[in-house]
């Protein structure tokens, strides 16, 4: 039975990959379409500033609304329609991929993150659903989705294809009730990073273009303005920082339950260290003179770039006390 | 936080002065934030003495040129170098230095009483105005009862022909803030404390064997400068059984699936022996003392005998494993002082749990003991063991030694379970058995308490200043007449990105009814802008 189970997690997988890949067409045609659409672009300068909070984003979300007739017969309904296509497959996708989470833990009787592979298609799902959660939180969040797909996609490619390995037990140094409490929250981290990360390079876009005076041209057209993004990539990172936290204090936790130490410098701690630092550096970077806006959004990136190279590269450079890759 | 621009007078106290503020500074200590996490990524990538010793040596033999180099800058003990301890330090002085002065700066606020409305709540990122049949003062009671239920604390004030609702909460997220980073501080201490007077220490043992909780009975020790080795707890241990378990089926068979320690503990001398088990995850706590499964393998019981059949040595000898179907290589050195024309044997072996001799040499394809085989060769000579340098138990200093050898070539024999060989120089070697070792470690964690109780009131501070909303609000009524009743709104959300305009609309709904007209122009822009503004809540 186990084995049909994993077979259909397997199955799964691949169904959520050729989901996304439409979703992605979906998504960057609709990119395309709204900014060569002049149509959509005097339809959006009818929406009346807002009468919501969040105005700026809602017209991301809804560009035609004031003339749906004129609109749906352009590019910009089109583009539109598409839109809401990427997003609903996108939704499926995750759902596959919580299907395929939840087959591998009963093919492998555990939670299903115990190696590189279960890792990534867990953390895919994960990024799926925050981005989702956050999507509905922050709307302004919606001009992200095509580069959240892009960077699913890249992940569960990779876990396909280089990261796979056949369910089965955990070695007996990762039995402890610790690995679903550190690594689920690693993983929730990662996935709200994710979202943020995508925000903030958004942002230096969008920035970049605000100062050359070129922000009402092409895809940047589409985007919330600067200050607007920051402020997202700043709230999607401040709830992504203390999980982060909570991630390395319960590794250390159980770090020192099963090594009898609680901080040994092994390779992966120091880099969880780094990244930590680097996102500390940019919650306070935010507030510090002349460190604002596009240098906060590189630094972002920055540590973005130290998270995944604690989740990849470590394991495939250094040989440390996390080598539970399967590598 | 400070302006560098205004450099004070020169002389020693102004300098001084200057350079705290610098040091206290958000720029410097966003830096320093900088300069730890770039500080410690060479540690990842360079082999380490702490954790390795032995790769370290092999870096110096590999790169003999720049080895020497690396070391002086204390690249192969980084968390432990000076210049490592100089970037924390100045960290912790950094966020002591920014922490102290907004502790008191926010005990005054906590303290102090909602500001005063400003004069025009329109101008403010969110506002509203409404108008009530009721009269002004039950309108006031009204809003003023609405926000203490929202938790807001509130102040009244009262002009001729105004009233004035003052509301303020979120202190929380400033305390939140200070709790966050006065516990890294904490948990830095708890750390230095817990590595000045802790230990850990190593101690093989194959079954039948145990230890007295000494420093002189541990194969190593890594002590803090402060610890004191006559405090440990007088406990004793021996190992009764030590079972290894492995994957038996499936994609991931021969994996390892459970280390179990079966221990006999006496927590003092005279106290009574009691069974306990260890495993992985699971260690054994005496008294303070922590006992973990480290790292396993297999060992050989071997008996020597010599030319006259006595027998010389007779033990579990402990190979070390080098594959993950335990190939392991070991050793037994066998002194025979004077007796002997040959002198002492050194016999040098593989270990194998299910043997394969093939092209590729001898070797082990399962963990499990499926077809134990030990292929062993011959020393004679002197051993080395008098000269007082420590030896590896693993390794044999053959600089002093022959090969034996069978018709020109080296001596070599294969021996299955209960086998036995003669060595060409008289003598013999038999394989009774075959049985387990384990590598346990014992450790005394000090000041982990601390160390626990610091991150996790790091973690609620740092929520804390997360999520919680720091917000003013304001309300004034005016009697315009008789049974007309003015009310604007104003609020003001001091979190980053924060946005105030929702709960403002709602207020005046609850007190007057929905909004008579709309407020301020462009709403959004100010609300944005009071997102990338607000400094204040902020961490240092």
């Amino acid at each position: 039975m186990t084995q049909t189970y994993a077979l259909w997690s397997n199955d799964l997988v691949y169904a959520a990959i050729a989901v996304l890949t439409l979703a992605l067409l979906c998504l960057a045609a609709e990119a395309s379409f709204g900014v060569r659409s002049a149509a959509g672009r005097r339809a959006e300068e009818l929406v009346p500033v807002g009468v919501v909070a969040d105005a700026p984003a809602d017209q991301v979300s809804r560009p035609g609304t004031p003339d749906l007739d004129e609109a749906a017969s352009t590019g910009s309904g089109r583009a539109e329609r598409l839109g809401r296509i990427g997003i609903s497959l996108t939704v499926l996708a995750t759902l596959l991929l919580g299907l395929a989470v939840l087959t591998r833990g009963m093919a492998a009787e555990r939670a299903p993150w115990g190696n590189m592979y279960e890792f990534a298609v867990t953390g895919s799902f994960l990024a799926g659903t925050g981005w989702l959660l956050l999507h509905r939180r922050y709307p302004a969040l919606r001009v992200t989705a095509l580069w959240l797909v892009g960077i699913l996609l890249t992940t569960l490619g990779l876990a396909v294809v280089l990261l796979y390995v056949p369910a089965g037990p955990l070695l007996p140094a990762l039995r402890s009730y610790w690995l679903v409490i550190h690594v689920l929250a690693a993983m929730i981290s990662a996935a709200v990073f994710t979202v943020a990360m995508a925000t903030s390079a958004l942002q230096i876009v969008r920035d970049r273009a605000e100062q050359r005076g070129v922000a009402d041209r092409g895809y940047v057209r589409t985007m919330p303005s600067a200050a607007r993004l920051d402020a997202l990539a700043y709230r999607v990172t401040a709830f992504g920082f203390p999980v982060w936290t909570f991630a390395i204090v319960a590794g250390a936790i159980w770090a020192g339950q099963s090594w009898g130490r609680a901080w040994g410098w092994d390779p992966k701690e120091v880099w969880s260290l780094v990244t930590w630092l680097a996102y500390a550096a940019y919650l306070h970077a935010r507030t510090t003179a002349g460190w604002q806006g596009r240098k906060a959004s590189l630094l972002a990136l920055v540590a973005y770039a130290t998270l995944l190279f604690n989740f990849f590269g470590v394991n495939v450079f250094f040989v440390g006390e996390h080598s539970y890759g399967g590598l | 936080m400070t302006s560098p621009a205004q450099a004070p007078p020169i002389g020693a106290a102004g300098m001084a002065r200057w350079a705290w503020r610098q040091l206290t500074s958000m720029r410097v200590a966003l830096l320093l934030l900088l300069l730890l996490a770039v500080g410690a990524v060479p540690g990842s990538m360079l082999p380490q003495r702490g954790a390795d010793p032995a790769a370290v040596t092999g870096y110096f033999r590999a790169h003999p040129a720049s080895a020497p180099w690396l070391d002086r800058l204390g690249l192969f003990d980084v968390y432990a170098a000076p210049w490592f301890a100089a970037i924390y330090l100045l960290l912790f002085v950094s966020l002591v230095g920014c922490i102290l002065p907004r502790t008191r700066r926010h005990w005054a606020a906590v303290r102090a009483r909602p500001p005063a409305a400003p004069r025009r709540l329109d101008r403010l990122p969110a506002s509203a105005v409404g108008a009530s049949a009721d009269p002004a003062v039950e309108v006031a009671e009204a809003a003023a009862s609405l926000l203490r239920r929202g938790r807001y604390r509130v102040e009244r004030r009262e002009r001729p022909g105004v009233l004035e609702v003052a509301a303020e909460r979120g202190h929380w997220r400033e305390t939140g803030n200070l709790l966050f980073h006065l516990s890294l501080v904490v948990v830095l201490v708890a750390v230095a404390v817990g590595s000045l007077w802790g230990y850990r220490a190593t101690v093989l043992l194959t079954p039948g064997r145990g230890f007295a909780n000494s420093v002189i009975q541990y194969d190593s020790v890594d002590a803090g400068s402060l610890f004191d080795p006559s405090g440990l707890p007088p406990f004793t241990l021996r190992l009764d059984r030590f079972t290894m378990r492995f994957v038996q089926s499936g994609p991931q068979t021969g994996t390892p699936d459970a280390f179990v320690a079966d221990v006999t503990v006496r927590d003092s001398p005279a106290a009574r022996p009691r069974p306990a088990r260890i495993e992985v995850n699971s260690p054994l706590r005496v008294d303070g003392t922590l006992v973990h499964v480290l790292n396993p393998g297999y060992a050989a019981h071997i008996t020597v005998r010599d030319e006259r059949g006595t027998v010389v040595f007779s033990d579990a000898v402990p190979f070390l494993p080098r594959d993950k179907n335990f190939t392991s290589s070991g050793v037994v050195k066998v002194p025979l002082p004077g007796s002997n024309a040959h002198g002492d044997i050194g016999i040098e072996g593989l270990l194998l749990p299910t043997a394969v001799l093939d092209e590729r040499g001898p070797r082990s394809v399962s963990p499990d003991p499926l077809d134990p085989a030990l292929f062993l060769t011959a020393y004679r000579g002197d051993l080395g063991l008098d000269g007082g340098d420590p030896q590896s138990v693993f390794r044999l200093d053959t600089s002093g030694m022959v090969q034996e050898r069978v018709g020109g070539q080296p001596f070599r024999a294969a021996l299955g379970l209960g086998e036995s060989t003669r060595l060409p120089s008289g003598g013999s070697v038999t394989f009774d058995r075959l049985t387990t070792w384990v590598n346990l470690q014992v450790s005394r964690p000090v000041a982990q308490g601390w160390a626990l109780g610091g991150v996790v009131a790091a973690v609620a501070g740092l929520i804390l200043s997360m999520f919680v909303r720091r917000r003013r609000l304001w309300v004034r009524v005016l009697a315009e007449e008789p049974g007309r009743t003015v009310v604007q709104v104003g609020g003001l959300d001091r979190s980053p990105g924060g946005d105030l305009s929702t709960e403002v609309e709602a207020v005046l709904r609850e007190i007057a009814g929905p909004a008579v007209r709309e407020p301020a122009p462009a709403r959004t822009a100010p609300a944005e802008s009071a997102g990338s503004e607000s400094t204040v809540s902020e961490a240092p």
